[in-house]
């Protein structure tokens, strides 16, 4: 510790003497193993106090070339390594992957697979927004509503485990469609969590979206702007937290989404600024009450408009696809996940590339974190919610 | 009473601890089983550690077993319930895999502050013990400055978490050494406030024991604690005192020196063994500690409704009440300490100052200034 003046420029162009007490700067390094880094995210901190002044996010622990393994494998045998990169919605990534495949192939899916892609992806939605949730709160420092959100979401994998028999690696839908139709019962039962999950969602409102501590927390803290969220290439909650409008289901319909009714959650500045932790937590919890409202829908269509037993496209044991190339967004929990791939006619992709939105959002921490307090960076870093087995893929 | 005689009143029994004049009652005096003289004196001495130290131990042990099963019901999962009747002696299956732990110290460890901050820690928690009554008579040393004595002990604990992130080497048990130091200029200034205005709403005494006597009576017994009787200042000022209890315990929501989420484990992340068990033992006894205090300057002691307060300061059936309803005040707070860590999220370390300082603190002013008033 040294004791020295410093001559600081004023705006008016002013000299001024400064008396500053400069202490030595501490480097820390937060993770791969540390618990509120969701994984083995590895950011390096440098800290004057409990103040942070740099952020470097290391990635890529956990790289498995799973788009390299996709060149490799046929279509469906690459379904399985879909799962694993964001394993907390494996379901939509099925989809996310199922869909290019069939825009390349032209592949015709038969439309109770579709509202069965669609049911899944949306309770898969609900699930792993209730872990972010969940997460969120231990990283905030409350732990009973890790509990809560996993109560609801094990009824969730429950159901998921009735249909395709994972409960967490679903393998669900495969290009052509899904693998099983729901078993007896099973609507019933999903109409009933919603029904439920609607009731539970006040109480995660009670005790975490409206308590004061936790909003003294996550309020004006690490708030981005709309035009930094596109900046940072932001997408999902995250985007939608800053205030853009922007949501694949509803800008770039794929399944049935234009036929279902839902609104777009988008943060307000509720509880401070537009985009800060709060607004990107509130969009997420907005999110799971229109996932049942769509799942509602979904199930009333797919009784009501398609015969029980037609899931799969007829399709050959080996699917090759003739030389094309296609690209198909999806709105994951997390984003925008895209998949653009080129085939060259063979059983294979000739090239896939996965455009993952954890990946994108967690670029922003070297920005968003310098000026912020330690605490902080914890609230920042759960509220983009990201998961590392889809950022290292 | 005015706050010029409370500080006539501290200066006379300064002066009688001086002289010796004061007549200190105390469980071996007044029970009289051995004396005070000779190898008696001795005996009665030691045993009397015992009590403490059983009571330091014991005490905790049920406490973490209240915590576990009571955030199991809160969490609405079941918590341990293999060992023992209701999961009862899981803690001390866990304190004795403690115990034969490796005692591991980092390598680049300052190694005597490390291994002795544990004992420090718990060494404060151990000793104020020694000062709190359970009933009236049931107190190891009623010394004429009990509530002083206590607060200055109970500081010890923080220079040893301190202690324990500055030896460790690491820098997320620095920071949480940092923290508690922030933490404890913080909530010291509205926890003192809180305590100077028990002692002027109980006539300038500073012994707990005297304290509880002062709320006896009243109106069905209850008239007369303080929070009732002084409510539009004492009852703030008892809310103020158990938000700085907290914070002084390091409990939820103040759990910043250990922020598991953030740092990892804080002050205590080198720790393992037996020196960590030192920490885990001490937050619960501090627990109780603190609670039981809180019973005694604001809660009536250990006077209990529609009993008169005489039945309970004499014999034998009086002292057994006594305690029990001094412990089940104690335990209700303490349980309400568990209550609210498994409910809240933790606040940042600015907002503990700002809390204490901008809010506590003036509060803590004007209930002491009321107060003083209301008391005149």
């Amino acid at each position: 510790m040294s004791q020295l003046t410093e001559e600081r420029m004023l705006d008016s162009g002013e000299k001024e003497l400064v008396l500053d007490v400069r202490t030595q700067d501490m480097e820390i390094n937060m993770g791969p193993q540390h618990p509120a880094t969701h994984g083995v995210l590895r950011v390096v901190l440098t800290a004057d106090g409990e103040i942070l002044t740099s952020a470097d996010p290391h990635v890529g622990y956990i790289h498995r070339c799973a788009e390299k393994v996709g060149e490799n494998v046929d279509f469906d045998g690459y379904i399985p390594y879909t799962d694993r990169y964001d394993y907390l919605s494996a379901m939509n990534n099925n989809v996310g992957f199922a869909l290019v495949v069939e825009k390349a192939s032209g592949l015709e899916v038969p439309p109770r697979a579709t509202w069965l892609r669609m049911i899944v992806s949306e309770l898969n939605r609900v699930a792993s927004h209730l872990l972010a949730f969940g997460t969120y709160g231990i990283d905030i420092g409350a732990i009973t509503p890790f509990l809560y959100g996993f109560r609801e979401r094990e009824w969730v994998l429950s159901l998921f485990e009735k249909i395709c028999g994972a409960r967490l690696t679903y393998s669900y839908a495969f290009p052509g469609g899904v693998i099983n139709d729901a078993p007896g019962g099973w609507f019933d039962e999903v109409l009933k969590f919603c029904d439920v999950f609607d009731r539970k969602w006040r109480e995660y409102d009670d005790l975490l979206t409206r308590n004061k501590i936790f909003i003294e927390r996550t309020k004006d803290v690490g708030s981005v702007t709309a035009d930094q969220a596109r900046e940072f290439g932001w997408t999902g909650p995250c985007l939608r937290g800053s205030g853009v409008r922007y949501d694949l289901r509803e800008a770039q319909p794929y399944l049935f989404y234009d036929q279902v009714g839902f609104d777009v959650p988008i943060g307000r500045g509720e509880m401070g600024t537009v985009g800060d932790c709060w607004d990107r937590y509130w969009v997420r919890m907005a999110e799971m009450l229109q996932s049942t409202r769509i799942v509602r829908e979904c199930v009333e269509r797919c009784i009501k408009d398609t015969t029980p037993g037609e899931v799969m496209a007829k399709k050959p044991k080996t699917l090759k696809v003739a030389a094309n190339e296609a690209y198909v967004g999806i709105e994951n929990p997390r984003g925008e996940l895209g998949h653009y791939l080129v085939t060259d006619g063979g059983a294979q992709c000739f090239r896939i590339k996965v455009r993952g939105p954890s990946f994108t959002n967690v670029s922003c921490l070297a920005k968003l974190l310098p000026g912020t307090m330690l605490a902080d960076a914890v609230a920042i870093i759960g509220s983009i919610d990201i998961v590392l087995g889809e950022v290292d893929r | 009473m005015s706050v010029t005689s409370v500080c006539l009143e501290l200066g006379a029994s300064l002066g009688h601890v001086q002289d010796g004049s004061y007549d200190s009652r105390g469980l071996f005096k007044d029970w009289d089983w051995f004396g005070r003289e000779g190898l008696w004196g001795f005996v009665g001495m030691a045993l009397s550690l015992a009590i403490i130290v059983g009571v330091c131990s014991v005490v905790p042990i049920l406490f973490v077993w209240v915590e576990r099963r009571g955030s199991g019901r809160i969490h609405q999962r079941k918590g341990p319930n293999r060992v023992g009747p209701f999961g009862l002696l899981q803690t001390l299956a866990d304190g004795i895999k403690l115990m034969f732990k490796e005692d591991i110290i980092p390598a680049n460890a300052s190694r005597f502050l490390f291994m002795i901050a544990p004992g420090l820690v718990l060494a404060g928690v151990f000793a104020a013990f020694a000062l709190l009554p359970l009933s009236s008579t049931g107190v190891i040393v009623d010394a004429p400055l009990g509530i002083y004595i206590i607060a200055a002990v109970l500081s010890l604990e923080v220079i040893g978490v301190i202690m324990a992130g500055w030896a460790s080497n690491n820098k997320w048990a620095i920071l949480g050494a940092m923290r508690e130091a922030a933490q404890m200029i913080s909530y010291e200034v509205p926890m003192g406030l809180c305590i100077l205005l028990a002692i002027i709403c109980h006539d300038g005494e500073l012994s707990l024991r005297a304290m509880s006597e002062n709320q006896a009576g009243g109106f069905l017994n209850v008239g007369n604690w303080l929070i009732f009787s002084n409510p539009l200042f004492a009852f703030p000022a008892f809310v103020i005192f158990f938000i700085a209890c907290l914070a002084n315990t390091k409990r939820a929501p103040f759990d910043l020196p250990e922020a598991e989420s953030e740092l990892v484990s804080g002050f205590h992340t080198e720790y393992s063994g037996i020196r960590f068990s030192f920490f885990f033992l001490e937050e619960y006894a501090s627990m109780f500690l603190v609670s039981a205090v809180t019973v005694m300057m604001f809660l009536g002691g250990w006077n209990i409704p529609f009993v008169p307060g005489e039945m309970l300061t004499g014999g034998f059936v009086g002292e057994v009440l006594a305690i029990g309803s001094t412990l089940v005040k104690t335990f209700f707070l303490v349980w309400v300490m568990i209550w609210v860590r498994w409910t809240l999220p933790r606040i940042r370390v600015d907002q503990v100052m700002t809390l204490c300082y901008k809010y506590l603190t003036p509060l803590a002013f004007l209930c002491l200034l009321g107060s003083c008033f209301w008391e005149a």
